[in-house]
């Protein structure tokens, strides 16, 4: 398993997003067909670096989930480009089945995501199996990853899905993850269902492994507390696009788009003393299938001009230290509150 | 109607068991709750899942499979006992004096119906009205529950709305009597963050308006701190602490309390620091200890508490805890 090798170093990024697309045509109409386009993703670049956990944050519609079908390459994108290593995915550089052994990922419903006819050992045996692993190291194997995610293998390793728990079941999903030896895994709310006991157990449970195998992660979730303990870099999207990309600390702290402000404080405060009096933004998540002209977040915008809904801002560039898409933050721009043209550029 | 009684709690729960049977097990879903909501008031029902909370609250409703569940003790609304009702009574009940709203507003409203004539049947149901003004009572609850182009919306299915909405017309279909007691079970769970704050504020509003009250149910503690005046801490079947928000938060006194706090990831953690868990599982409901349920997770636990059900300590005015340790736990810090 050469391929499996640091290839680029740790100054190459692990995995390069390009100009990452996926728009899904709505059926309809008359002859259906023109019924319109959900553009679930449009045009996004980012990149992972090696050993870090980059958090995805965005409400229901805004792509993340998308996204990460993308990267996993589950679905076709309409345009752009996956890099995992300075090699492109699906070309002659990286086949699909390499760029799988290498990335992983685990769901949020633990239980649709097993296959209720196997038993767990055989679940987290079958990936290795099918890259050519003989069975009999695979079983050990699966009963070394199971003792590791605190699974008794004489107890656990002869049942089926439904005799678990939802927190047993996703610390399974974990196990059938790294059961490839994988460098990325991608973390698709694979907390969200859990009790909030259960849930700090899988969190440590999660830390504890990447330390362990030097994992890089792409952690998705809605729960903004859990994003902040557990990345570096978080990225915010909205309506299919990167709102605002930075250090974690520096996001939560000093949010440069509107709207990642306006998500942060539409957290309850728990602080029975200061009770939120005011949402921060009305109305619900936009639709993806028109999305606004302009800045797509102006329409809910504290801070829109007139400009905003004539002018898309530029797209977060994939290497930041810290952006948002927005025109306030983007000399010349025509908002007022932006800086005027700088003349060195 | 003339209230001349010195206002006795409009919900009063007392020593309620719920048992399911027919299943392969017995399960002891609720195991001695008490409870009492005074008028205006507003209570939050917080624990994990199987804690019982949800149970508790469908008791209310008496929305249990009847020849599956045993009930045991008392449940008092508005000076009626809803345990005792014919199906009748329970019928003029449902919807009148208490109605309640679902988490997920998609499965608990009617897809072939308009939403419109959904809201529109509930209050002929209950009352001699006409068509027309059931309509107009209607149109005015969408506009109360702030849903845009109201007109338009009463007409629509409620696969045609958004999560934010379908949650807001479910409200005003739950109001569309004038209920006196509204339940919650988890109403704001399935919404996006910043929906979710939208509807815990007209939550507040509508219930201050209409001086309502409210059992709120939710395993969330931020969002049970931004409505409720007073929270009870379920575990397996048992209210295991009762106080007011502040009381809960600012000083929780049974460890099951104390360690579901430290178990949040909050604010500006240290970044490789491990989040406090509480080892273990929940109990089988089905095979209950005699003692506290949570002794065999619970760091502080002794001998008698596994052999002895702790009864109610009084701490405080309004705060009670059922621990045995309460006299060390008064000497921790508060987890937040």
């Amino acid at each position: 398993m050469s391929d499996i090798d640091d290839r680029g170093g740790p100054a190459q990024p692990l995995l390069t997003i390009r100009g990452l697309t996926k728009h899904f045509a709505l059926k309809g109409g008359l002859f259906g067909q023109g019924a319109g386009t959900v553009r679930a993703v449009d045009g996004v670049d980012f990149s992972v670096m090696k050993g870090e956990t980059l958090g995805v944050v965005g409400e229901s519609g805004c792509g993340k989930s998308t996204t990460a079908r993308l990267l996993m390459q589950l679905i076709t994108p309409s345009a752009g480009e996956v890099v995992f290593d300075g090699r492109t995915v699906g070309g002659r550089e990286l086949s699909l089945k390499d760029f799988h052994r290498q990335v992983q990922m685990v769901f949020q419903d633990s239980y649709a995501s097993l296959n209720p006819r196997l038993t767990i050992e055989d679940s987290i045996a079958f990936g290795p199996m099918v890259h050519g692993v003989p069975r009999r190291e695979a079983l050990g194997r699966a009963h070394d990853l199971l003792a590791r995610v605190g699974l008794a293998p004489a107890r656990f390793a002869g049942r089926y899905p439904h005799e678990l728990s939802g927190g047993q079941r996703q610390r399974i999903n974990i196990a059938r993850a790294l059961a490839l030896q994988p460098r990325l895994v991608i973390l698709d709310e694979a907390v969200s269902a859990l009790d909030k006991s259960v849930e700090a157990q899988v969190l440590n449970l999660l830390m504890d492994l990447k330390a362990e195998f030097g994992l890089t992660y792409v952690f998705i979730s809605h729960d903004l507390q859990v994003v902040r303990y557990l990345s570096d870099r978080v990225m915010v999207m909205y309506l299919g696009q990167v709102a605002e990309l930075g250090p974690a600390e520096a996001l939560f702290t000093d949010p440069l788009h509107p709207y990642t402000k306006a998500l942060l404080s539409s957290m309850p405060a728990i602080d029975p003393d200061h009770r939120t009096e005011q949402a921060p933004l009305a109305g619900d998540p936009p639709n993806p299938i028109n999305p606004p002209p302009g800045c797509r977040f102006h329409p809910r915008c504290a801070l829109a001009a007139p400009v905003c809904s004539q002018r898309a801002p530029q797209p977060v560039p994939a290497r930041t230290l810290h952006a948002a898409a927005c025109l306030v933050h983007e000399p010349g721009s025509g908002h007022p509150m932006a800086a005027p043209q700088s003349r060195a550029a | 109607m003339a209230d001349v009684s010195p206002s006795p709690p409009m919900v009063e729960i007392a020593d309620l068991h719920v048992t399911f049977t027919g299943g392969r097990k017995t399960v002891q879903a609720v195991n001695g709750v008490s409870l009492a909501v005074q008028r205006g008031e507003v209570v939050a029902l917080i624990g994990e899942s199987g804690s019982g909370k949800s149970v508790t609250l469908r008791t209310l409703l008496r929305l249990h499979n009847e020849r599956r569940t045993t009930l045991r003790g008392a449940v008092r609304v508005a000076g009626q006992d809803v345990l005792a009702m014919s199906p009748r009574t329970l019928a003029d009940y449902r919807g009148k004096v208490t109605s309640m709203i679902f988490q997920e507003p998609l499965l608990a409203l009617d897809p072939v119906y308009t939403v419109g004539a959904q809201i529109v049947e509930a209050i002929r149901r209950h009352e001699p009205v006409g068509q027309a003004e059931a309509h107009q009572r209607a149109l005015a609850l969408f506009e109360r529950v702030r849903i845009p182009s109201p007109e338009r919306r009463l007409a629509a299915y409620p696969h045609e709305m958004s999560g934010g909405m379908r949650q807001r017309a479910m409200i005003a279909l739950a109001l569309a009597c004038r209920p006196q007691v509204l339940l919650a079970d988890e109403p704001t769970t399935a919404l996006d963050a910043t929906v979710q704050i939208q509807v815990l504020l007209l939550l507040r509003e509508l219930q201050r308006e209409l001086g309502l009250s409210v059992i709120f149910v939710t395993h969330d503690i931020g969002a049970a701190v931004e409505v409720a005046d007073r929270i009870a801490v379920m575990y397996a079947g048992r209210i295991v602490e009762e106080g007011t928000a502040r009381q809960l938060i600012r000083a929780p006194r049974h460890p099951y309390t104390r360690a579901l706090l430290q178990s949040r990831a909050h604010g500006a953690m240290d970044k490789g620091g491990r989040l406090a868990t509480i080892g273990g599982s929940p109990p089988d409901l089905a095979n209950l200890p005699p003692g506290c349920a949570f002794a065999e997770r619970c760091p502080m636990a002794q001998d008698a508490c596994r052999s002895t059900q702790p009864e109610a300590v009084v701490l405080a005015p309004g705060h009670i805890a059922r621990c045995l340790r309460t006299d060390a736990t008064a000497a921790l810090a508060s987890p937040v």
